[in-house]
């Protein structure tokens, strides 16, 4: 048993965690539900030791649990598998499962070991691969196994579905049940409330750093929606958008090199047209969107923005004509962490005057602000703000007149009602005759908001289809490199 | 409220830093507090001796304001060392060979000065956008280039006459030298320059689209790409203003301090211009009180070797354990946020 006592953790004047308790029996497939910034993660950061709560206990199997040591949390068998899993990845996958193991490592006896759990998961990982050549999806399942060889009795997973193919998906659903059947206590923490009802038997939903209820499964979506947003979001409608000339053409694309290569890649947009990318991380879209984008040069082909050719041209060219790039990663790429929103959006209007109008440029973000509904003031920084209004910043940055918008994973880690938001502005730039291409790991997305999909595989084109004749199963096999039917 | 927990680290830094110091002292065998005393009494005891002070202060300062500027485009420009002497080269060179007097040959020199700087840290600014070189290799590199060459024209080209000595040139010629005031070697142009600098380098990183863009590429250099800012022009025109300081405050000592190229003209107030901006946090505002602590120091030290027989290198001990805690307070208040101790 599990239990979670008065979890309190405070950031500055933010209480990401008030007063949690929580139960959890053995054997259970237990959600922990919520919107981004509901205080899941740093509820699982406080039980696997990586954050100290304020206040508050855990008790294992009636042991009290030290709080603030990974290590300690891991010795009373708590362990937890992160977003992105925290392999080395130049070691080798046994390197990988003995880390962490105290005192002499016999080896063959972990290969034994190693051996045996993959076997009994069905999970089919070469110990003598590097975990750099392992997809993210075996990353996973490799510090599954890891946590598992250390005895862990609790495994806390963090989002784990994004990223990782639909088999893969599969799979880890049905080494999880395994465990459960076992014994185990697997904590599943999770925004997408499909998966949630696939997996789990209870759900205990998070808003605002508080327990707002718990439901066993299976039990009515709008129910939980509810419970996670307090009213019910409804999806917007896709407006009907009349289809235009070629805004951006692609012919014979070879570019990138390594994993990252794509070659012998063609294709149209239309404006207006939303285009999206799909195939496992790493099979060539972001590479096509860098290039697409200016930032990586062409090696052979041809890109035409508008009739135009342009490649060849810098980053600057691109951006004079009518190109704009939404990479994925939001601090990493795409804001500046320490600057302000006011200054971001003083960057992005590229004014050509040397001294900066402070006060103009705070009313701008005030503007930008309200219209964008983003939480926070014109001096709150960039790093300071959640993931959701970093995207609606980035969405406030982007220049008014836009031929082409490019976009990697759009909404990527965000909750329903911010995601739906993304996506009621994104699709609203159509009407203008913006032609959007997008990336994403979700295939809902793909089918749900694309006019058409591209389906690529090992750097090259494997299917264009329309979106009408999709399902997100039909894709999830394309996706895996089998063209059927 | 912001302000004030910031400067906790500074205020525990510098109590910190006393007490050990005083440690240091009483270990020297020299009584502390009077010890620290004659160091205050050294520095701002009489006119002259505040007049030294406030001559230290201005290269010092000048050097530490173009740091700021590099520091905060996130430039690791270590070679400020060698875009001192390089300054001082420069002009030394424009003191030798501009016929004139001083209102003409003065600026010419101070301008030549900051190019030479200048050029010098653009060198380095160059050889990390296309050469590959990290900047801190690349700026030491040039900082022994630098001092390896002002010793050469002290001891070939520019020897004294009959005499190749490493002790300096001839010194300039009178009417080019910063004018002083008072009787003492106080130069008001000097600490104006400085004053005026602080104000721009404050100016520019505040309200100009430059230093929006210097953050910005100092923070995330991919994401200033995106949005617009030219990368490398930005590092560029950063390492030459920094540079171009670093040259400033090196013909300050060549016409106002030291009249004449010596090896050692930088004294490695390069290197303490790096723990000034390192104690000021990047913040321009603080570079002024903490370049005035640290020449109070310098130039107080001197008289515990006169009066008290130690070793004037104890002030270059008092200012190394100074930084070191204001790094180890900052470091424990940074782990502690995240909550890991």
């Amino acid at each position: 048993m599990l239990e979670l006592r008065g979890i309190t953790k405070r950031f500055g004047s933010v209480v990401a965690n008030d007063g949690i308790d929580l139960d959890v029996p053995p054997g259970s497939l237990h959600a922990v539900l919520g919107e981004n910034g509901a205080g899941k993660s740093t509820l699982m950061k406080i039980l696997s030791g990586f954050l100290s709560p304020d206040a508050g206990r855990i008790r294992l199997d009636g042991r009290e649990v030290p709080t603030g040591s990974p290590r300690a949390a891991l010795q009373a068998g708590i362990g937890m598998l992160h977003q992105d899993p925290l392999v080395c990845l130049p070691f080798t996958a046994l390197d990988n499962f003995v880390l962490g193991r105290r005192g002499r490592i016999d080896r063959a006896a972990a290969r034994r070991e190693f051996g045996e759990l993959c076997a009994r998961l069905d999970f089919d990982i070469d110990p003598d691969v590097r975990a750099r050549a392992l997809s993210v999806g075996e990353r996973q399942q490799l510090e599954i196994v890891r946590l598992l060889s250390l005895g862990v009795k609790v495994l806390i997973l963090d989002e784990p579905t994004s990223g990782i193919s639909s088999e893969q998906r599969t799979k880890l659903f049905a080494a999880l049940r395994t465990l459960a059947a076992d014994g185990l206590i697997v904590l599943f923490v999770s925004h997408k409330l499909e998966e949630v009802e696939e997996l789990c038997d209870r759900v205990t939903v998070i808003r605002s750093g508080k327990v707002v209820g718990e439901r066993t499964l299976p039990c009515p979506a709008d129910e939980l929606v509810e419970l996670m947003f307090g009213e019910v979001v409804v999806s917007s409608e896709r407006p009907v958008v009349e289809i235009g000339s070629p805004a951006l053409r692609v012919g014979g694309l070879a570019a990138g090199g390594g994993r990252q290569r794509i070659a012998d890649v063609s294709m149209e947009v239309r404006a207006g047209e939303v285009v999206g990318l799909a195939g496992l991380e790493g099979s060539g879209q972001r590479t096509l969107l860098r290039v697409l984008a200016g930032l990586e040069p062409v090696r052979s082909g041809t890109v035409e923005i508008a009739g135009r050719r342009v490649d060849g041209s810098s980053y600057e060219h691109f951006v004079a004509a009518g190109v704009h790039y939404l990479p994925a990663g939001r601090l990493e790429e795409g804001l500046v962490p320490g600057l302000t929103i006011a200054e971001h959006l003083t960057l992005a209007a590229r004014l050509p005057e040397w001294v900066v109008d402070w006060e103009a440029a705070r009313i701008r973000a005030e503007e930008a602000i309200e219209h964008f509904r983003i939480k926070g003031g014109p001096d709150t920084p960039a790093d300071a703000l959640s993931g959701g209004n970093q995207q609606r910043l980035l969405l406030a940055m982007m220049p008014k007149d836009l031929r082409v918008l490019l976009m990697e994973h759009p909404t990527r880690g965000l909750d329903i009602e911010s995601a739906d938001y993304v996506w009621s502005r994104l699709l609203a730039r159509r009407e203008s005759g913006t032609a959007i291409v997008f990336s994403s790991a979700d295939l809902d997305e793909l089918v749900g908001y694309a006019d058409r999909v591209v389906v690529f595989f090992s750097g090259r084109v494997l299917a264009d289809l329309a979106a009408a004749e999709l399902t997100a199963d039909r894709l999830g096999t394309l996706i895996g490199g089998k063209v059927a039917s | 409220m912001k302000r004030a927990l910031r400067a906790v680290p500074a205020v525990w830094s510098v109590l910190a830093a006393l007490v050990v110091s005083v440690g240091l002292l009483a270990l020297a065998g020299a009584p502390p507090f009077e010890a620290l005393v004659l160091v205050l009494d050294g520095a701002v005891g009489d006119g002259g001796r505040m007049a030294d002070t406030l001559m230290s202060w201005v290269p010092l300062t000048l050097a530490s304001a173009g740091l700021v500027v590099t520091f905060v485009a996130g430039l690791w420009n270590i070679g400020v060392e060698g875009q001192v002497i390089a300054g001082a080269i420069g002009a030394t060179w424009a003191a030798r060979t501009i016929p004139g007097d001083g209102l003409v040959v003065i600026p010419a020199a101070l301008a030549v000065g900051v190019v030479a700087g200048a050029v010098w840290a653009l060198a380095a600014g160059v050889l990390k956008t296309r050469g590959g070189v990290n900047e801190i290799f690349g700026g030491l590199g040039l900082g022994f280039v630098a001092q390896s060459v002002a010793t050469y024209l002290i001891i070939g080209p520019w020897k004294r006459a009959g005499i190749a000595s490493t002790s300096g040139t001839e010194p300039f010629r009178e009417e080019v030298w910063l004018p002083t005031v008072g009787g003492t070697r106080l130069s008001p142009v000097a600490v104006l320059l400085a004053v005026a600098v602080i104000f721009l380098v404050w100016a520019l990183l505040r309200g100009t689209r430059f230093g929006l863009r210097l953050k910005a590429v100092g923070a995330n250099p991919a994401s200033a790409r995106l949005l617009g800012v030219p990368t490398e022009a930005t590092v560029l025109r950063a390492f030459a203003l920094g540079g171009g300081l670093a040259g400033l405050a090196g013909a300050v000592l060549a016409t106002g301090i030291q009249h004449k190229l010596v090896p050692a003209i930088a004294g490695g107030r390069g290197f303490l211009a790096i723990l000034v901006v390192l104690l000021a946090a990047y913040r321009i505002v603080w570079v002024a009180p903490i370049a005035l602590f640290f020449a109070i120091l310098s130039v107080g030290s001197a008289q515990l070797q006169l009066r008290l027989d130690l070793d004037s290198s104890i002030g270059g001990v008092l200012q190394g354990i100074l930084v070191l805690f204001v790094i180890l307070i900052g470091g424990w208040q940074a782990l502690y946020r995240r909550g890991e101790p």
